[in-house]
C-alpha cells in the first residue's frame, strides 16, 4: 500500500487523539492501528513518527521487538497456536499440521491471497482448557480436529470474527479450591473504606504486620516495597499492576482479572492511597486482549461509584485513577523494569538495577510494581487486618497462594491453598495419579521429581509464581526441557551476550541430542552454558533460562542418556546437508549426489 | 591513601571517588578489566558482560556497579576468565568475523580480547548469519557482519552528536542496528565521519572509506602491546 493521506488521517488521527498524541502510549497506538489495518504499514509508521515527534526507527524498533506487531501483511486472520508443553501434550502440533495442510501453507507463511497466516506463539495461559490458539489476539480454547475444521470453514467464508460462534471464545475459570481470597464475598469499596479509616501509615502498618510477600515469584516483602516508594523523593508516584502473566503454565492472574477485577482495582487503589500515588497502570498481557472492554467498563463503574477519580469516597485530596496498558507478546516484560520500559512505549529491555523502580520507575518516578494476586490480597489485609493474615500459611510465607494446575491430571484449574501445602496433597486433590514430575513455577521454576513430592509450596521450600504442570509416567522430560528452552530463546530480549547467544546455543545442543547426534561432550556443554547464563546474564530470564535443562539433567538423566551415542564426540556439522545448495544448483538428487549414501 | 574510599581487586587496594563505577576506578588505577561496550564519557551499557566480576562472592558487571568501600572483588581469576572466553566465543560465532581480511585487525577490541584471554578457537558452530553491508555513504562503510550490538554508536549518536542515526531494533538473536533515514541506508542520513559515533565502534562495523591499511598489520594498536597493558589508552579515550 502506498502512502495515502486520507486513510492516514481517517484511521490514525482518531487513534492519536484518543491517546493525546502522547509518545508514551506508542504501544497502544500501534495496537489500535494494527486492529484497523491488520498490520502496520510503512506509511503508518512514517505518519506516527511525524505526529509523535519520534525517530521513525524508534517506532520500527518497537514493532520489531513485540511478537504481536507486524510490519508486513500477515493476512486478515492471524492464527497463533499456543505452544506451551501442555499444549504439546494435548496434541496442538497435529492440529497445527491439519490447519496448515487445509490451506496448503507452511508455518509462518502468509497466504498469497492475503487471507491468513498460521504460526505458533508462547504459552497463552489457557493450559487448563487447551490446546488453544489466538486469532487476531483473541483466544480460542479447547481445540479439537472438529473445531479446527470449523475455523478453517469460517476463514474460507471470510466471516468476521464477531460472527464466529461465541462458544469458541468461552474461557472457563475452572476454580477447584477456594480459600480466603476466592471464597470471600467482595463488597465494592469496603476494603478501601477500611484503608481510609486506617490512614496511609496505618494501612502500611497492617501490611507490615501481615508479613505479606509478593506473589509474582521473587517474594519481596510488599510492605517494604510500598514504604520505600512512599519515602522516595519524587514529584509523582505510580502503582503498576503486573498482569503480564507470561510464565508458561500460569493462568491464575487471568482468572483474577476476568472474575475478580474489582478486587484487583481496589487493591491498586489501596496501594495508591498508602504510597501517595494518583495514577495506576494495569499492564495486561496481549494474550488477554479479549478482557479489555469489560475491564474498562468495570473501571468506568468504579469511577461512577467514586471508588476511582477525584476525592475518592469523599476523602479530600485522595485522587486515583487506573489505565490499562496492553502488552504485545513479550515474556521479558514480566520483569518489572522491562515492563516499565514497555509502559513508556519502548522495547521491553530490562534496565540496569539499581536504581530500582521504587525510586526510579515509570518516567523515573517512584513506582510500585506488584503482581495481580498481591494487589487482590491487599484488600483482604485491609479488611481483616495484618495479624489475621499473619496467622495463615507458614511463618516465612504467610497467607495463601493461587496455583494454576495443568498437565496430566483429572481436574486442571485454579487451586487456592495456604502456603505450606505439600505437593503430594495437591497432586491428590487435582487427580494426578501417575505423576512422575511436577514443574513448579513455570519454565523458569523448579522441576520436582517423585521422591520430592513431600516438599512444600512456600518461599522457604519450593517457591512459585503460581504454575504447576504435572507430567505423568509416560512423559519425556528431555522434550519438556527442550520445549522450555526454545521458549527462552524466543523470548530473550537480546540485550546481553550470555542470554542472547547462550539460549540459542543450548537449544542447538538439545536439538543435536534430539537428532541422535549427542554424546557425553554435549552433556558437559549444557552444564557449562547453564553456569554462564546463571552468573553473567543481565536479568532473571537469562539467569534462570538454563534451569529446566539443569534440573532434568540432574533428576531425569536417563531421558538424555538413551539418546546419546556411545562416543565422546560427534560433529554437529552435517557434510551431506552442506551439499544441499550444490544439489539444488545442479538439479540433482540421485544417490551419487549424496555423501555417505553407500553406508 | 584514603582507606574509606578503597576497595580490593584481586588482593590489591584500589582508591575511588564516590560515584565512580568499579570499572572506571580500576582503569584509573591501571587495573585492566576486560570490556567491550564501555566507553569513557558514555553512560554505561552493561550488555556485553565481558566485565563480569565477582563482588563479595556475587557476579556483577564492573561497568554498571558503583564502587563501594571495602568491597572484595575478584577480577583476573581463571574462573572469571573462563566465563569471559566463553562469551567472546559466543560473540565470534554469532557474527561473521574474519580477522585476516578485516581492516580493523590489530585495532579491534574484540580481537585484542580474544588474544588476551587466549581464545584459541571459536569452540561453537558458527551461525553464519546473513547481515547487511551498507556502502551508500561517501565517507563510511557499515559492515553489520562484525556488529556485536554493543550499542555504543547508538549512544554516541544520540547523546553526543544529537543525531539519533543508529538504533537497536529486533529482539533476541534478531537484534540489529538500524539507520534512521528514509531508505534505511547510511548514505541517506546526515552521518559524518567526524561524528563521535564514527569512532566508538569496538569492532570493524563502522569503517572509513578511502583509507585502508595506512598502518600496516603488525604495527597496530594491539599488535605489539596486549590490551591489558593499554589502560592508559583505554581510559583517556573521550566521548
Amino acid at each position: 500500500m502506498s502512502f495515502d493521506n486520507s486513510s492516514a488521517v481517517g484511521v490514525l488521527e482518531p487513534i492519536l487523539e484518543r491517546y493525546s498524541r502522547n509518545p508514551h502510549h506508542l504501544m497502544q497506538i500501534l495496537r489500535e492501528t494494527q486492529e484497523h489495518l491488520d498490520f502496520i504499514p510503512q506509511w503508518a509508521t512514517d505518519y506516527l513518527a511525524e505526529a509523535l515527534a519520534l525517530p521513525r526507527t524508534q517506532i520500527q524498533s518497537v514493532i520489531d521487538f513485540y511478537a504481536f506487531f507486524y510490519d508486513s501483511p500477515r493476512g486478515k486472520y492471524r492464527i497463533l497456536f499456543s505452544d506451551n508443553v501442555t499444549d504439546r501434550m494435548q496434541g496442538n502440533m497435529a492440529l497445527l499440521s491439519r490447519m496448515l495442510s487445509k490451506f496448503g501453507l507452511t508455518q509462518g507463511q502468509a497466504s498469497g491471497d492475503g487471507l491468513l497466516s498460521i504460526n505458533t506463539t508462547s504459552c497463552t495461559g489457557m493450559c487448563d482448557q487447551g490446546p488453544a490458539l489466538l486469532v487476531n489476539n483473541h483466544a480460542i480454547t479447547r481445540l479439537s480436529s472438529q473445531r479446527i475444521d470449523q475455523i478453517c470453514e469460517l476463514i474460507k467464508e471470510k466471516k468476521p470474527l464477531a460472527e464466529w460462534p461465541a462458544e469458541f471464545f468461552r474461557v472457563e475459570d475452572n476454580i477447584r479450591r477456594k480459600d480466603v481470597l476466592l471464597a470471600t464475598e467482595m463488597v465494592n469499596g469496603q476494603a478501601l473504606k477500611r484503608a481510609i479509616e486506617l490512614g496511609p501509615k496505618g494501612m502500611l502498618a497492617e501490611m507490615k504486620a501481615s508479613n505479606f510477600r509478593g506473589r509474582g515469584g521473587a517474594g519481596f516483602t510488599t510492605a517494604v516495597k510500598w514504604e520505600a516508594c512512599r519515602n522516595a523523593p519524587g514529584t509523582t508516584r505510580y502503582v503498576v499492576c503486573n498482569a503480564d502473566e507470561g510464565e508458561p503454565g500460569t493462568f491464575k492472574d487471568r482468572v483474577l482479572m476476568a472474575s475478580f477485577s474489582e478486587r484487583v482495582f481496589e487493591g491498586m487503589t489501596i496501594a495508591g492511597y498508602a504510597i501517595g500515588a494518583a495514577k495506576g497502570f494495569v499492564y495486561l498481557r496481549g494474550e488477554y486482549r479479549y478482557m479489555l472492554e469489560k475491564l474498562q467498563a468495570t473501571l468506568e463503574a468504579r469511577r461512577k461509584a467514586n471508588l476511582l477519580g477525584k476525592d475518592i469516597l469523599g476523602q479530600k485530596g485522595f485522587d486515583f485513577d487506573i489505565e490499562i496498558h496492553m502488552g504485545a507478546g513479550s515474556y521479558v516484560c514480566g520483569e518489572e523494569t522491562a515492563l516499565i520500559e514497555s509502559l513508556e512505549g519502548k522495547p521491553g529491555k530490562p534496565r540496569i538495577r539499581p536504581p530500582f523502580p521504587v525510586t526510579h520507575g515509570y518516567l523515573d518516578q517512584p513506582t510500585v510494581v506488584n503482581n495481580v494476586e498481591t494487589l487482590a490480597k491487599a484488600t483482604l489485609i485491609a479488611q481483616n487486618g495484618g495479624a489475621w493474615y499473619h496467622g495463615l500459611g507458614t511463618k516465612l510465607s504467610t497467607g495463601t497462594k493461587l496455583l494454576s494446575i495443568s498437565g496430566d491430571c483429572d481436574h486442571p484449574g485454579i487451586y487456592e491453598y495456604p502456603f505450606g501445602v505439600r505437593i503430594a496433597q495437591i497432586l491428590e486433590d487435582c487427580g494426578a495419579r501417575n505423576a512422575m514430575a511436577v514443574q513448579v513455577g513455570g519454565a523458569a521454576g523448579t522441576c520436582v521429581a517423585r521422591h520430592e513430592f513431600g516438599r512444600k509450596i512456600a518461599f522457604e521450600d519450593v517457591s512459585t509464581s503460581g504454575a504447576l504442570m504435572v507430567f505423568g509416567n509416560n512423559r519425556d522430560m528431555f522434550e519438556v526441557a527442550r520445549n522450555f528452552m526454545h521458549f527462552f530463546k524466543h523470548e530473550s530480549c537480546g540485550f546481553c551476550t550470555p542470554c542472547r547467544v547462550g539460549t540459542t546455543l543450548i537449544c542447538d545442543t538439545l536439538d543435536k541430542i534430539a537428532n541422535g547426534k549427542g554424546t557425553a561432550y554435549e552433556m558437559n556443554e549444557l552444564s557449562r552454558l547453564h553456569q554462564l547464563l546463571r552468573s553473567a546474564s543481565h536479568c532473571g530470564l537469562g539467569q534462570s533460562a538454563g534451569r529446566p535443562v539443569n534440573d532434568t539433567l540432574q533428576k531425569f538423566r536417563p531421558s538424555y542418556d538413551r539418546r546419546l551415542k556411545q562416543k565422546d564426540f560427534e560433529p554437529a556439522f552435517d557434510l551431506d546437508a552442506a551439499l544441499i545448495p550444490a544439489r539444488e544448483i545442479t538439479a540433482r538428487d540421485d544417490i551419487d549426489a549424496h555423501l555417505g549414501a553407500d553406508q | 591513601m584514603n582507606t574509606e574510599n578503597t576497595f580490593i581487586i584481586d588482593g590489591s587496594p584500589i582508591p575511588f571517588e564516590p560515584g565512580q563505577t568499579v570499572l572506571e576506578a580500576a582503569l584509573k588505577a591501571d587495573v585492566f578489566i576486560p570490556h567491550l561496550c564501555y566507553f569513557p564519557g558514555l553512560r554505561p551499557n552493561g550488555n556485553c558482560k565481558l566485565c563480569t566480576i565477582s563482588i563479595n562472592g556475587k557476579h556483577s558487571s564492573a561497568c554498571t556497579t558503583l564502587a563501594r568501600p571495602g568491597s572484595e572483588i575478584e577480577n583476573n581469576t581463571p574462573a572469571l576468565n573462563d566465563k569471559r572466553r566463553l562469551m567472546l566465543q559466543m560473540l565470534f560465532v554469532e557474527g561473521n568475523h574474519f580477522c585476516p581480511g578485516c581492516e580493523k585487525s590489530g585495532n579491534c577490541q574484540l580481537q585484542a580480547l580474544a588474544y588476551e584471554l587466549e581464545m584459541m578457537t571459536p569452540h561453537f558452530n558458527h551461525f553464519f548469519p546473513n547481515r547487511k553491508v551498507d556502502a551508500s555513504h561517501p565517507e563510511a562503510f557499515l559492515d553489520m557482519n562484525r556488529c556485536i550490538t554493543c550499542g555504543l554508536c547508538v549512544q554516541a549518536s544520540r547523546d553526543v552528536d544529537k543525531k539519533n542515526i543508529f538504533i537497536l531494533s529486533g529482539r533476541g538473536m534478531a537484534s540489529h542496528v538500524v539507520i534512521n533515514s528514509p531508505s534505511g541506508n547510511l548514505g541517506d542520513s546526515d552521518f559524518s565521519m567526524s561524528d563521535k559515533a564514527a569512532s566508538v565502534c569496538p569492532v570493524g562495523a563502522i569503517l572509513p572509506k578511502h583509507r585502508g591499511y595506512s598502518v600496516p598489520i603488525g604495527k597496530r594498536l594491539y599488535d605489539g602491546v596486549p590490551i591489558s597493558s593499554q589502560t592508559e589508552f583505554l581510559k583517556t579515550r573521550k566521548a
